[in-house]
């Protein structure tokens, strides 16, 4: 069984070798300059819901960047890609069941 | 184009087992699934964080510019340390173990930088009254003003605050221990044990981190008994799987960087 993960691993490793360097260096550079644009939307005074949607969007530009670059997913075979990524979106999308109760909260005024 | 490049039968290998499900091996996948159950201890923080934030009117906006660009500080050294990560497990495929060490250094390098930053904000806060009722009391307490009434009036911002950044310190702190081990093995348990002194003894006992430094020495223990039962050399799958990790405790960090800090930004 050893020898056998092993030459899934070394299959793996061989795919790495692949990879151009210069496209981690374009990945960071890239994720450093929407971190930049980030800040420098903090500093216009936007509404408050505006500017939430921008930098969720940003975050979620940059999240993807990371897990397939960084963390190799764009390279995973196809049922690796939407079984985690499927599983792990809709999970977090259930926890947004408690937010009408926030919102009601609020429409009611308790203090 | 992954399908092309990574066949599920492995023609080289006698045929005693079924071909991967997944198209890679099994420490692999088994570090996805706890990143994915990881996902899910962050993502309750975080929508715990923004269910006070909805339901409160008078929600603070305490962070002044010096923390916005600390903040911004510390996410260029994690985007920074996930770049060093990447060029580890490059350097561990291509069997250089000389670079595969100094990249994997110079990762926990950027992950101590932001530890320490982050320390350094949380004791700022801290002393100018955003604090937790579990947290000493301070003598300068007395005389805090802002972040004291931020504390009185909305509890709700200093639980959810620590509880969200100190969740992600500790994966930190744990990540530049993970990746200490397998680049140096047991030569880094002595160097873990002088790092628990130094956390120890160099803060004061009124430091929430006083205490918890000996996060250090339990981690030093339990690396030293994985290591005494399971001697090994770490190859290069051994790396990525530690990066995977490293790189999920900075992608984790690009939702609360937007969401805690600059959505809570004071700028005059």
């Amino acid at each position: 069984m050893e020898a056998f993960q092993q030459a899934i691993a070394e299959r793996v490793a061989e795919q790495h070798r692949h990879h151009r360097m210069t496209q981690f260096f374009v990945v960071w550079a890239a994720l450093l300059i929407l971190t930049a644009v980030e800040v420098y939307l903090t500093y216009q005074n936007m509404p408050a819901v505006r500017m939430l949607t921008i930098l969720i969007g940003l975050s979620l530009v940059k999240a993807a960047l990371i897990i397939g670059y960084f963390m190799h997913m764009k390279y995973e075979i196809s049922r690796m890609k939407w079984l985690t990524m499927c599983s792990l979106v809709a999970c977090l999308a259930l926890m947004m069941i408690f937010f009408p109760d926030a919102l009601r909260i609020i429409s009611l005024g308790v203090k | 184009m992954s399908e092309a490049a990574l066949p599920h039968d492995l023609p080289d290998v006698p045929a005693a087992y079924e071909p991967s499900l997944f198209g890679t091996y099994s420490k692999k996948i088994g570090m996805w699934l706890f990143l994915l159950s990881d996902s899910l201890t962050f993502g309750a923080l975080l929508y715990a964080y923004s269910y006070g934030r909805i339901s409160t009117p008078n929600w603070p906006t305490p962070f002044h510019s010096e923390s916005i660009v600390n903040a911004t500080v510390m996410t260029a050294f994690l985007l920074t340390s996930s770049l060093t990560m990447v060029l580890a497990v490059r350097a561990a495929v291509f069997g250089d173990a000389k670079k595969q060490r100094l990249w994997l250094l110079a990762t926990m390098a950027c992950g101590m930088g932001f530890v320490i930053l982050h320390g350094r904000e949380w004791s700022t806060l801290i002393a100018e009254g955003l604090t937790l009722p579990v947290f000493p009391k301070l003598a300068e307490h007395a005389t805090a003003t802002e972040f004291a009434d931020v504390a009185k009036t909305v509890p709700q911002f200093p639980a959810t605050f620590f509880g969200l950044t100190g969740m992600h310190m500790l994966h930190v702190t744990l990540g530049v221990i993970y990746l200490g081990i397998v680049a140096l093995r047991r030569t880094f348990i002595p160097i873990l044990l002088v790092f628990w002194l130094a956390a120890w003894l160099g803060t004061p006992a009124s430091s929430p981190f006083h205490y918890g430094a000996h996060i250090l020495l339990v981690a030093a223990i339990v690396c030293a008994i994985i290591l005494w039962l399971k001697p090994k050399v770490y190859d290069s799958a051994d790396v990525e799987v530690a990066g995977l990790y490293w790189h999920f405790v900075d992608l984790v960090w690009m939702f609360i960087f937007p969401l805690v800090y600059l959505m809570s930004a004071k700028i005059l």
